[in-house]
């Protein structure tokens, strides 16, 4: 019974991203067919149609919409983990900048891939761990200590690759990105991606973490009263952030084999947030949802795909974008959901 | 008990320390440019300052009212750039300036206004309403024109010539460095002298006690934020002065060095508590900081960024120090 309990509780937070991305489908189909209907719904052509090609594996517009939001779904692992302990990284963007600038300049300067990874990793952490003294030590607001990294953050990423846009050539680095392992027919970052959320739901539901995360985040002088390290939880949850955004700084100059530092990971902290909130986790903190944040993920693509798909430009598309975000941190706010229980208790407003 | 004396001294210390340092870092500042480069120390560089930097004071101004009233506007910088390409292509279309000017004024305020309203009602964190605003604004810019667009209008060769006052030693002051001071003794009489203004502060000491004292929270929240985008939106008015050209993709990141100001001159986050007066100084130190980095010449650009956000950081941190400090002080007297 119990177990039943703490198994819908974990899947009913990923049932709003799911209807979501299934909308955003129909109405992909819709427009398609409307457009031209000779593929029909699976056909070559059309946007459900997945085809295997020898040598390559599975392609189609639904897998390039997945491997694309492997970096959100990156991002929002750790931004769900820092949003549950009553904070927020606003600084996601800027470090996989930074990430990206080191990892892309040690390789051009002839270091070996796998080291430059490394590097490019440990300071990913190293300005999580910055983050997280700054919010647990100094008790700075979350978003204003955060804010300092998001801006400066593209700074230190031009100062590395002097302002220029560093390609690369390594192989290794390139792999990352676009590459598909010959045993999996899937590409490389949704595979990472789904690495980095089954190692993370392991230790935090696995573990007693997850529950002192959540701790902290409900109720944070309760949770130190009781013996909770809650500075040590916080400055690990920005760490992880941190990391994260690493991973997913890495992907995105994979991706483009260049390590672009004005333009890399911009208005990915707001698409982070976004997977998160629409995944059910609380921006007052106290709880979170991997697999909904992840499928939120998934969901932010999806949009920005079909943005893309009826033709509105780069430039314009985050007007729609982020008018939705605002929408759905609305229903998820604490206001509209209590207006949501008195409507279903019958009690007047 | 504790003497009433000692603690109005102690919390005018708390709240003018603050400003103080940021005073004298500013001289310190501007003896260090004067001694280490050739034609710094001058009047001029002061009026260059603050005719460059007219725009961001604007904003500024705005901001720090926000601050005050315990909530943060991070779409300034979209907004500067929106109503920038807005009033540059209404006068590629035939409008005057000014009357351009006016409806960047209306959409700046009625943005701002959207946007405090969305925070009250639903009780979100402004930062995320205006991150969200932050996007969906300057996209708001691409979609009134994708590129940069020069301005071409008498009026703006009238005020290069007619408006500006010339003052001895190389300095002058032009119409938007006029702009920015009539909007910041404004906005102090604004938030000394009226009722709106001391309900901002009093929303910012603490929305509830405000309530329960009848302050009417959602009003001066949702007039705060159109505040905001008012300065805002006569900072982009400023901005095609200075530059005359409007440009969508203009001033990214601007909100940090408007909060570094706002921040550096004794406004603390936390809401209730600053001025517009430290405004000043915050914004001629952020000027200070782009200036000796243009005249080092061979430091990155980026390095302003840096050093912007290093010293609101060192400028929070010594707020927090002090209300630790007073805090204990405090619970030391009661015992």
């Amino acid at each position: 019974m119990d177990k039943k309990a703490s198994l819908a509780s974990r899947i009913g937070p990923a049932l709003l991203p799911l209807c979501g991305i299934v909308l955003l489908i129909i109405i992909n189909i819709i427009g398609d067919l409307l457009r031209d209907p000779s593929p029909g719904i699976f056909g070559p052509g059309a946007f459900l149609h997945i085809e295997w090609r020898a040598g390559v594996g599975l392609i189609g517009a639904v897998i390039d919409i997945l491997n694309h939001s492997s970096k959100i779904i990156i991002l929002a692992l750790g931004m769900s983990i820092v949003i549950a302990t009553r904070g927020i990284d606003l600084s996601v963007g800027s470090i996989m900048a930074v990430a990206g600038a080191i990892a892309a300049t040690l390789t051009v300067s002839g270091m070996p891939a796998l080291a430059a990874i490394g590097i490019a990793l440990a300071a990913s952490i190293a300005c999580g761990v910055w983050n997280g003294a700054l919010v647990a030590g100094l008790r700075l607001q979350p978003f204003v200590a955060t804010l300092v990294l998001m801006v400066a953050g593209r700074g230190i990423a031009q100062m590395i690759t002097d302002g220029q846009v560093v390609t690369f050539q390594d192989p290794l680095l390139a792999y990352l990105g676009n590459g598909r392992p010959a045993w999996l027919p899937l590409p490389m970052p949704l595979l990472i991606a789904l690495a980095l959320l089954a190692m993370t739901a392991l230790v935090t539901r696995r573990t007693a973490i997850g529950m002192l995360i959540e701790v902290v985040g409900d109720n944070p002088r309760a949770a130190r009263l009781s013996g909770v390290r809650a500075g040590t939880i916080i400055a690990g949850a920005y760490a992880f952030s941190g990391l994260c955004a690493g991973v997913a700084g890495l992907i995105a100059a994979s991706n483009i084999k260049a390590a672009d530092p004005h333009h890399a990971g911009l208005m990915l902290e707001l698409s982070a947030i976004f997977a998160v909130v629409v995944g059910g986790g609380s921006l007052s903190g106290g709880r979170f949802s991997l697999l909904g944040a992840a499928l939120g993920g998934v969901l932010m693509q999806t949009l920005t795909a079909t943005m893309y798909a009826r033709n509105v430009s780069a430039e314009v598309a985050p007007l729609p974008v982020a008018m939705i975000i605002l929408l759905v941190c609305i229903a998820g706010s604490p206001a509209a959901r209590e207006w949501w229980r008195s409507r279903r208790r019958g009690v007047p407003v | 008990m504790s003497d009433p004396t000692t603690q109005v001294v102690a919390s005018t210390g708390r709240r003018f320390l603050p400003l103080m340092t940021a005073i004298a870092i500013a001289v310190v500042m501007f003896v260090f440019g004067s001694l280490r480069y050739e034609h710094f120390g001058s009047p001029a560089t002061l009026s260059n300052i603050l005719a460059g930097y007219a725009f961001v004071g604007i904003a500024a101004v705005g901001m720090t009212l926000a601050i005050i009233s315990g909530g943060i506007d991070l779409s300034v910088g979209s907004m500067v750039a929106f109503t920038s390409i807005l009033i540059a292509t209404l006068v590629q279309k035939g409008l005057h300036p000014l009357a351009a000017a006016a409806i960047a004024l209306a959409a700046g305020s009625a943005l701002g206004g959207m946007m405090g309203a969305i925070i009250h009602v639903f009780r979100l964190p402004s930062f995320i309403v205006t991150l969200a605003g932050m996007f969906a604004i300057r996209a708001l810019g691409f979609l009134v024109r994708e590129q940069s667009l020069g301005i071409q209008h008498e009026f703006y060769s009238w005020t290069s010539r007619h408006a500006t006052l010339t003052l001895g030693g190389g300095a002058a002051i032009p119409l938007r460095t006029m702009i920015f001071l009539a909007a910041l003794l404004t906005g102090m009489l604004i938030a000394r002298s009226t009722a709106f203004g001391r309900n901002v502060y009093a929303i910012g000491g603490s929305a509830r006690n405000a309530r329960l004292m009848g302050v009417n929270v959602g009003a001066t929240t949702i007039g705060v934020f159109a505040l905001s985008g008012f300065c805002s939106a006569l900072g982009g008015f400023a901005f095609t002065l200075y530059r005359r050209a409007g440009d969508p993709a203009a001033v990214v990141g601007l909100e940090l060095e408007v909060i570094a100001a706002v921040v550096i001159g004794g406004t603390l986050l936390s809401g209730g508590v600053g001025g517009l007066a430290g405004t000043l100084i915050g914004v001629i130190i952020v000027g200070l900081i782009r200036t000796i980095i243009d005249f080092e010449g061979s430091l990155n650009a980026a390095w302003t960024s840096i050093a912007t956000g290093m010293l609101l950081l060192a400028f929070v941190g010594l707020q927090q120090l002090l209300a630790t400090m007073m805090s204990r002080r405090a619970r030391d007297r009661r015992m």
